[in-house]
């Protein structure tokens, strides 16, 4: 079974409807046992990170996702979280990967929104999908590149387009709204 | 790079879609879940949903419609139409849309686009300006542009940024049906005014209106509704042109 964390972020229906798309079975829960048990966790995110922050915290899944070791896929505010802490809020991140999470300070229209390309290393969640292949992003905050980092893309600046350690994998883009494409990277990682 | 978006847009009363459609291989023309999908394969990168009905009764079949399109389709779609409250936002975008546009009643009541923009985030709130040119300048309308405001619109342009709107969607009435091709002045004049994504609507007749309202119109997207549904233009064969004119294009 596949756990949608639900810690009260916008539009997390959006990953359980691309899911079911693809045949695959999955649940929204905001229990440690259930995330604990799932066979691959999913961390989705739209909305300010202080707020988000403060929800995972109530729900203690703050010291919970840390010690998670099945595969986990982080999503836009869900990866930004996972960072080490974000000018969103002034939000101290989950620590995960140790990068920054900054405003775009840019000469260019911000939310950076619509489909991007990207840059990759090889990397099992982008078999098959080609750098040229677009997804689509909303965001207005970005990750600094760092160790973590495997693929990048670019507005007006470099920024962190995925990132992994260990389990833990995260994308800043929204691969359930992002076509055939977003899919395939979802089925890689199911499939992980 | 940050691609150009092509926007279907879809007019909806009573849960079907209002205009005719030609489309080959589509079982019911009428149904907008058929029709999204089908947009969504052909490569539209977004799609807009406009409930002309919008009566307080007719409500629930939009959200049923709106879960329907939120489960079938795989790209970000937006959905308005008679919103005047946080509330009537909410089941929309809980039901599955990804943005709401709202138009008359932020004009009414300005105050609106921060209570959603502070409630959903700015990313989902699409303001949608209908501009006509007047008195020897551009003026917002209202109420599907039979009413004139006394709103300038490079002034409400900066106004919808300045209260948390995330979006404009900006139709320029001198053009809309016309297929002459999209207003370029004032799309131009509005995308550079505000630090916010422009989608340009009204008057896409032909392919070469498209690169003109990118390029010189600064727009960031373009919105249109017959040339796609009457398959004047198909979405693959503007999107080879426009490739082929350098604009980025997914």
């Amino acid at each position: 079974m596949i756990a949608i964390i639900d810690y009260g972020a916008g539009n997390i229906r959006s990953v359980s409807n691309a899911l079911q798309r693809m045949g695959t079975d999955c649940i929204l829960t905001a229990d440690a046992e259930k995330i604990r048990s799932a066979e691959k966790v999913i961390f989705p995110g739209v909305g300010e990170a202080s707020y988000a922050m403060e929800n995972l915290k109530r729900k203690k899944l703050d010291t919970l996702i840390p010690t998670l070791t099945q595969p986990f896929l982080g999503i836009c505010l869900g990866m930004q979280l996972m960072c080490k802490e974000t000018e969103e809020g002034s939000t101290k991140g989950l620590g995960i990967f140790n990068s920054e999470v900054k405003k775009f300070q840019v000469d260019l229209k911000v939310p950076h929104m619509g489909w991007n390309n990207h840059k990759k290393c090889q990397s099992k969640i982008f078999n098959g999908i080609d750098p040229n292949h677009d997804f689509y992003f909303v965001h207005s905050y970005y990750a600094e590149p760092c160790e973590h980092c495997i693929a990048t893309s670019e507005y007006g600046i470099t920024f962190s387009t995925a990132m992994q350690k260990d389990n833990f994998w995260a994308v800043q883009f929204h691969p359930e709204k992002s076509g055939k494409i977003g899919e395939q990277l979802l089925k890689n990682f199911l499939e992980l | 790079m940050l691609k150009k978006r092509i926007i279907p847009c879809l007019d909806i009363k009573n849960g079907r879609t209002v205009k005719g459609i030609n489309f080959l291989n589509i079982r019911d023309a009428g149904d907008p879940v058929e029709l999204a999908k089908n947009y969504a394969e052909q490569g539209a990168d977004e799609l807009v949903f406009l409930d002309i009905t919008a009566t307080i009764e007719k409500r629930k079949t939009l959200i049923s419609l709106v879960e329907k399109i939120a489960a079938e389709i795989n790209i970000p779609f937006t959905v308005g139409g008679g919103i005047s409250s946080v509330k009537q936002a909410y089941d929309l975008l809980h039901a599955g849309a990804d943005k709401i546009t709202i138009n008359s009643a932020a004009v009414k009541n300005p105050k609106l686009i921060e209570e959603l923009s502070s409630r959903f985030g700015n990313q989902c709130v699409v303001v949608a300006i209908d501009t006509n040119f007047i008195h020897n300048d551009w003026f917002v309308f209202i109420h599907g542009g039979k009413k004139e405001t006394i709103y300038k619109t490079l002034d409400w342009a900066k106004e919808i940024e300045k209260r948390g709107g995330g979006e404009i969607l900006l139709t320029t009435m001198t053009q809309d049906g016309t297929k002459r091709g999209f207003e370029i002045d004032i799309t131009k004049s509005v995308s550079n005014e505000v630090n916010i994504p422009v989608i340009a609507s009204g008057g896409a007749g032909k392919l070469e209106h498209f690169p003109d309202v990118f390029l010189n119109g600064k727009a960031d997207a373009a919105l249109a509704a017959s040339i796609f549904h009457f398959n004047e233009i198909s979405i693959p064969n503007l999107k080879n042109y426009l490739r082929e004119q350098n604009i980025p294009i997914r």
